[in-house]
């Protein structure tokens, strides 16, 4: 059982429908109605006494009234807290950049806590001048910012057999978009000097885990950044603080965390997590490697199973949109599981390698709906349906699964995941 | 130009990029030399230089027999990974597997998986055991990994891994990997004129989520408002 979520210990079936679940939803009611004592015509509470004085809350956090809005886990998904993911809960977000402290994590061995006086990143390999950099140093080179999207080529990989996970939180929750600051790698790799038969670069974390991977050095030099800041401030330490690398694009497992060093070397390496893990096993029982760009991919995040619907007539459809080779351009929204599309509005910022938000409106009277979001990127490449996915790969391959996510509206407002065919 | 119009200009050129995501706009060629950062010595560089290749290169100096792994690998592995490496719970299992790839329920291991004796190397050596990383000593980590290998058939007990002997290990499964071809094998994907209207015969479900109940229970409100 876990005690880090915010269960109550009782089966979301007894949540439903015994005595636990009427208290609770007599409270969701009560929240709905309000206190009367709040409300018109009278003057409420807050609008009577002093608040909380400023630096009280020398760190701000999110209302009280917000607690539900925080990373969950799956215990079952593996053996140990410090080799495991936990999600972002995409349902409660909206606009396209995720706070902070709501950001996905996948840790391989817990969270290193690193004394920034004594982080060093190294370089060396196939370079004129092997260097070691200082936290300072790094900050001292010209530095840009960029927001992009980060997603676990894990992410969706419960669903490659059919609907499991009851939430997009967890179908879809192994991804954040932050704005990053820091140094291009290109900048970095020049203070080094690159030896002209340098074609790859092995990238290293500092954790107990050392995750090390092999990243071809023309994406090194393309867009790769290494950066210390998250959406302003320092990298939060489950995000790799002081450093981490930043591989637009490209599956989560790359962005290297608490970056120590970085070898140039002329072939890739072919480690660990590029042979046992993140290839893409087929029907046959061949597997792809070295898939590392993320395809385009959407989720509809609200109404979603934790976003149920309350009341009939208008309706905003919600959602997130996403692709590793370049811009969103377009996103449909099907309410009939997919015999008819509609275009969404796309609202706010989009960007190269980037999450957009989409919006679509409708009316419901309580008929029922499958809704379905559909990415297409600037390529012409057009998220594809499950089942043209598992046409090609089987369902074996755990990664990279972008398929359409189809969402069961029910009469009752209630929303689920489901598969359709 | 009139002063005006160049900031004007000037502002512009500005906002531009920050909306393109331009690519990186410092560090253009020629390269140039900030002065930041310490030339790395040999002896820092032999410290952190821990990573291992396919084709030996990285490995370090030392030998372990598949006997002496033996004893290792009961006292600091099998309590996870099972005393045949058929995993304990959950923890990952090291051995079989083999001719499972193609089914149902494929088992990838080091003996059916993993394409090279670098690829468990270079893991063991970093990450493991669990919880106390860089622990072992080269002699230590040749002989561990020299009974997981033996373990999966692929080594006999008398085997000695070192760098002398390391040519010699081929994995089963090395030629199990081919490289990304998304853009050839998924071409029909790039079809930037998907069906709008009336795409198919009316869809069912075949599936529930709710059935298969593996949701961990969170307070997340599901029930629907809609009386
Ligand atoms: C406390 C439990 C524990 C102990 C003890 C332990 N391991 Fe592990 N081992 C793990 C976990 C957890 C992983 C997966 C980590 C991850 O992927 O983040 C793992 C992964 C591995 C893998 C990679 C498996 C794969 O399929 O990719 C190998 C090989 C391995 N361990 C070998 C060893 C050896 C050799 C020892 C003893 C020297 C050892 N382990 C001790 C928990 C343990």
């Amino acid at each position: 059982m876990t005690d880090s979520n915010d269960d109550t210990r009782t089966s979301r079936r007894r949540f439903l429908t015994g005595a636990a679940g009427l208290a609770a939803a007599g409270a969701t009611g009560a929240a709905h109605a309000g206190n009367p004592k709040n409300l018109p015509p009278n003057i409420a509470a807050w609008s009577k006494t002093l608040g909380d004085g400023v630096a009280v809350r020398p760190y701000g956090h999110p209302s009280k009234f917000e607690k539900n809005v925080i990373r969950r886990d799956v215990q079952w998904l593996t053996a140990s807290r410090e080799s495991s993911v936990s999600f972002t809960p995409l349902h409660e977000l909206d606009g396209i950049i995720t706070p902070n402290g709501l950001c996905f994590e996948r840790h391989h061995s817990g969270i290193a806590e690193v004394d920034p006086d004594d982080y060093r990143l190294m370089i060396h390999g196939l370079v004129d001048r092997p260097l070691i950099f200082t936290l300072d140093d790094i900050k001292r080179l010209p530095r840009v910012n960029r927001i992009y999207f980060l997603e676990c080529a894990a992410n969706t990989g419960m669903e490659w057999r059919g609907a499991q996970l009851n939430g997009c939180q967890y179908t879809h929750g192994m991804i954040h978009t932050v704005q990053y600051t820091g140094v291009p790698l290109k900048l970095l790799l020049e203070q080094a000097g690159v030896k002209t038969n340098g074609k790859w670069l092995l990238v290293e974390g500092g954790d107990a885990s050392g995750l090390d991977r092999s990243l071809p050095l023309a994406k090194a030099l393309d867009d790769c950044l290494i950066a210390y800041r998250q959406n302003g401030e320092m990298l939060r330490p489950e995000q790799g603080y002081p450093v981490r690398l930043v591989v637009p694009g490209w599956q989560g497992n790359m962005w290297i965390k608490w970056l120590r060093r970085i070898e140039v070397g002329d072939k890739p390496w072919y480690t660990r997590e590029e042979t046992s893990k993140y290839t893409d096993l087929m029907e046959n029982g061949k597997a792809r490697k070295f898939t590392f760009v993320m395809d385009a991919k959407s989720v509809i995040t609200s109404p979603s199973p934790q976003v149920p619907v309350k009341r009939k007539g208008f309706q905003v459809i919600s959602g997130l949109a996403w692709s590793g080779r370049g811009k969103i351009k377009r996103v449909d929204v099907s309410l009939d599981g997919g015999r008819n599309w509609r275009a969404a509005r796309i609202d706010g910022p989009v960007l190269d390698k980037c999450c957009v938000r989409f919006y679509a409106e409708a009316e419901w009277n309580g008929e029922p709906w499958l809704l379905q979001s559909r990415a297409m990127d600037e390529t012409g490449y057009t998220q594809p349906s499950k089942d043209a996915l598992r046409k090609i790969r089987g369902v074996n391959s755990i990664y990279h699964n972008n398929g359409i996510q189809t969402w069961a509206l029910k009469a009752n407002g209630e929303v689920e995941n489901v598969e359709v065919g | 130009m009139s002063k005006s119009v160049s900031l004007i200009v000037a502002a512009l050129l500005l906002a531009s990029p920050a909306m393109a995501q331009d690519k990186t706009q410092v560090g253009k060629s020629p390269p140039r030399n900030y002065g930041v950062g310490q030339v790395a010595t040999p002896a820092q560089i032999a410290g952190w230089d821990i990573d291992v290749r396919p084709d030996g290169v990285g490995a370090p100096a030392g030998k372990g027999s598949v006997k002496d792994g033996e004893k290792i690998y009961l006292e600091k592995c099998a309590a996870c990974h099972g005393e045949f490496g058929e995993s304990a719970g959950r923890w990952p299992q090291l051995a079989q597997g083999k001719g499972t790839l193609a089914s149902h329920d494929p088992v990838k291991t080091v003996g059916s998986y993993f394409p090279y004796l670098s690829s468990v190397f270079d893991y063991v050596r970093r990450a493991m055991p669990f919880g106390d990383a860089q622990s072992l000593s080269n002699d230590e980590l040749y002989a561990v990994v020299a009974f997981v290998l033996n373990l999966n058939d692929i080594v006999d007990d008398k085997f000695v891994l070192s760098k002398d002997t390391w040519a010699q290990v081929r994995m089963p499964n090395e030629s199990g990997f081919y490289d990304d071809d998304r853009e050839k094998s998924e071409k029909a994907f790039w079809n930037s004129r998907p069906c709008m209207k009336d795409c198919g015969p009316p869809v069912k479900i075949t599936g529930h989520a709710a059935v298969i109940d593996v949701t961990p229970e969170d307070k997340t409100p599901r029930k629907g408002g809609v009386e």
